[in-house]
């Protein structure tokens, strides 16, 4: 040992050039021994993880088989009776191949289908340049308003040499981004003003806050789309519709709006009462107080709720397929009723579970990611 | 401090007597709501379109294709009252209505015409404010049975479990049947039809009940549909039909005469290929009278003479729309045979 450490300290002295650091024995980093420490410490853990790792194995080589080995891809002409041969050993992705445009897009015009993809891509972009931190400008409320815009034109036509298309063919895709977008979009604000109101030393405007959102709380998002859907319509003169989409959209706006306004006022009250007062002291008016002290700390508290909020009402929306229009959901389920395609539900379902979770995990990860930007004060 | 509380109080007060006048104007405005008389055909040829109510996607009656294209028995219906009207068969707007919200879509005048496999019933036609037009499908409720289980004949099934929807007519049917044949069984009762589907393809049940139309539907989906029986016995009446705003008698006549013509022209032999030759050649008095050669029977509807003759080039005779859209899915004639064949309940008054 002694003469260990005089060699290192010679090494050291005559200057060589230096040498790579050794690392620790592999017994003691790396993955080999984070199994040992993990997987197989015992004898009851070495059992457990073989058992465990030989049905994992032996799931992820049966779904290999069935998802790709053994799939059909596509078959001509609607003739099924190859995929009805595997009779449950392989996947029928044929369905998807053949049905994927009106999955995607619903009931719209066939020849017409670049719109509605290109109304998918204008929201995606438009998610993209919101998120980023570098565009949050006033500019952004520009940008929203023209790609709003475009999109209603893409999608109703009727000028610039597009045919009209009605809005009950439209279906699909962009049926669930429209519903909810536009929902999340004008339900926020409405959500803060509601919660700011729940806090107001106003009576009538604090009840009627109160009133909206236990009401809106007290019934489930279908019977508010049912009131939409089948009880509105009786109350408005005959000849007179509000179109089934709108007053699906109002719905889930009011819906949205009740839940996450009590998410806001979570934050509002979590924020410690000496910002009010530091603000108050600084003589600042209400509104003053609120944009600027208030709701950017209260706002930053709550980004985990809110975007579980989002998360939860971009699924919900598929809820419209009760009133008959054709989400993404709805539209895939349609696709199976063909007789030819009956009993593919599977594969129809995989592939819309695969769109939901590319959109929810975008979500997620990037609000942890903000989270963690805006929230980096906390860690010092 | 007082006063201001004083007002505090009033506005609350204020607040709710407004909410309660607003809610009752709503409450009290369906009461008033009057379906206007024969708004309809002026509606429809002003929009240039019939807005026709459709299933959101039942096999056979409405579904879209591959393209988003609606088909089937119900939409050739759509298209066999548009091209009446405008002589195309394209200018329908088609709006899915689900179980729920179809009475409101028509009540509200959101869509025209209903052509959504709707039952004709005493309540439905009293009281919903509409009028079924024809009855365009005889359905009924039957049964399915695994071959393998040799069972020939409803009766057989005493002690049987079966497969069966809640809260539907057919659970009622089911149960009155039962006791009225004093059979015995089990019901195993699940929400889905696609779970009853794979319940009773799993073996959870030894029959599975719906509407023949829905059974056959299911038949012809499965790998082998030998290996399954329909039985022959029907043990509820389900006449489905077009359905249209009560109080309206120029269009309802228009869809019922529309279904009229359809068989009639079945009965006549006349189809989509050969109806412009008959209409140049034929010299029967039904045919020239069904097509427009003879009488002012198309002007008595306010539509073109030579409607029928449009809409069987359109669409097709009755029994080929029903070749078309619900043999593919393995259903027989049955009761919808024209009633020159036996057990065939099609029949049309005459055309003159």
């Amino acid at each position: 040992m002694a003469s260990d450490t005089t060699t290192t300290q010679l090494a050291v002295a005559t200057a060589v050039p230096e040498a790579a650091p050794r690392t620790p024995p592999i017994s003691v980093i790396g993955p080999i021994a984070w199994m040992r420490a993990n997987l197989f410490s015992g004898w009851i853990s070495t059992a457990v993880t073989l058992a465990l790792a030989y049905l994992i194995a032996r799931w992820v080589i049966g779904f290999v088989d069935w998802a790709f080995i053994n799939a059909i891809w596509s078959v001509p002409n609607n003739q099924t009776q190859a995929c009805r041969d595997l009779r449950g050993t392989g996947a029928c992705w044929a369905v998807v191949t053949e049905k994927h445009r009106f999955i995607l897009f619903g009931t719209y015009p066939y020849e017409q289908h670049w719109r509605p993809a290109l109304v998918c891509v204008l929201f995606v972009g438009l998610y993209i340049v919101s998120a980023m931190r570098r565009f949050w400008r006033k500019e952004l409320a520009l940008v929203w308003i023209l790609a709003l815009t475009a999109i209603g034109i893409l999608m109703w036509g009727g000028i610039l040499g597009m045919p009209y298309v009605p809005q009950e063919r439209w279906g699909g895709l962009p049926i669930t981004l429209i519903l909810s977008t536009f929902g999340l979009a004008f339900a926020f604000p409405l959500a803060i003003l509601v919660a700011l109101g729940r806090r107001s030393k106003m009576p009538a405007i604090k009840a009627i806050c109160v009133l909206y959102v236990e009401l809106i709380r007290g019934v489930p998002l279908i019977s508010l789309l049912f009131m939409a859907s089948v009880m509105f319509p009786l109350f408005l003169p005959e000849g007179m519709n509000i179109d089934k989409l709108l007053r699906a959209q109002i719905a889930i706006i009011l819906f949205a709006g009740a839940y996450l306004a009590e998410v806001v006022r979570g934050g509002l009250q979590a924020l410690d009462k000496g910002q009010y007062e530091a603000a108050d002291a600084l003589g600042l008016s209400y509104w003053h107080k609120t944009s600027f002290i208030i709701l950017p700390q209260a706002l930053r508290l709550v980004i985990p709720p809110l975007v579980n909020t989002f998360i939860g009402f971009f699924k919900d929306t598929s809820l419209v397929l009760i009133i008959g229009i054709f989400d993404l959901l709805t539209a895939g389920k349609t696709a199976i009723v063909e007789p030819a395609w009956q009993g593919f539900g599977v594969e129809v379902y995989i592939t819309i579970g695969l769109i939901y979770f590319c959109f929810c995990f975008a979500m997620s990860k990037y609000s942890q990611g903000l989270e963690a930007e805006l929230n980096r004060h906390r860690r010092r | 401090m007082v006063s201001f509380r004083k007002s505090r109080g009033s506005v609350i007060r204020a607040a709710v007597l407004s909410a309660l006048v607003i809610g009752s104007t709503f409450a009290a405005a369906p009461a008033s709501a009057q379906p206007q008389a024969t708004a309809t055909l002026d509606a429809i040829r002003a929009r240039g379109s019939l807005v026709c109510g459709v299933n959101t996607g039942l096999a056979g009656f409405a579904q879209p294709d591959s393209q988003g294209v609606w088909r089937g028995f119900d939409v050739d219906y759509c298209r066999a009252v548009a091209v009446a009207l405008f002589n195309d068969p394209n200018r329908v707007r088609y709006v899915p209505t689900t179980a729920q919200n179809r009475f409101t879509a028509l009540q509200s005048g959101e869509v025209d015409m209903l052509a959504r496999n709707t039952t004709w019933t005493l309540s439905r036609d009293t009281s919903l404010g509409l009028d079924f037009a024809a009855t365009s499908f005889y359905d009924g409720q039957g049964f399915m049975v695994k071959r393998s289980a040799n069972v020939e004949h409803a009766p057989q099934l005493d002690g049987a479990t079966i497969c069966v929807q809640p809260g539907t007519t057919t659970e009622q049917n089911l149960a009155d049947w039962a006791r009225a044949n004093n059979i015995r069984f089990t019901p195993v009762v699940i929400e889905r039809i696609e779970d009853n589907i794979s319940a009773y393809l799993a073996g959870r049940c030894d029959a599975y009940t719906t509407d023949v139309s829905g059974l056959a539907a299911t038949r012809a989906a499965q790998a082998s549909p030998n290996d399954h029986v329909i039985l022959p016995e029907v043990i509820s009446k389900e006449p489905l039909g077009p359905a249209v705003r009560h109080g309206d008698q120029r269009f309802t006549d228009l869809v019922r005469w529309i279904h009229f013509g359809l068989v009639t022209a079945e009965e006549l032999g006349i189809t989509s290929g050969n109806a412009a030759q008959a209409a140049a050649n034929d010299q029967r008095p039904d045919a020239r009278r069904l097509l427009g050669r003879t009488g002012e029977l198309g002007a008595m509807l306010s539509v073109d003479n030579a409607f029928m003759l449009n809409v069987i080039r359109a669409v097709g005779n009755y029994g080929e729309i029903f070749n078309r859209n619900l043999t593919p899915i393995g259903l027989q004639r049955g009761p919808n045979a024209l009633w020159t064949t036996p057990g065939g309940l099609q029949y049309a008054p005459p055309f003159r």
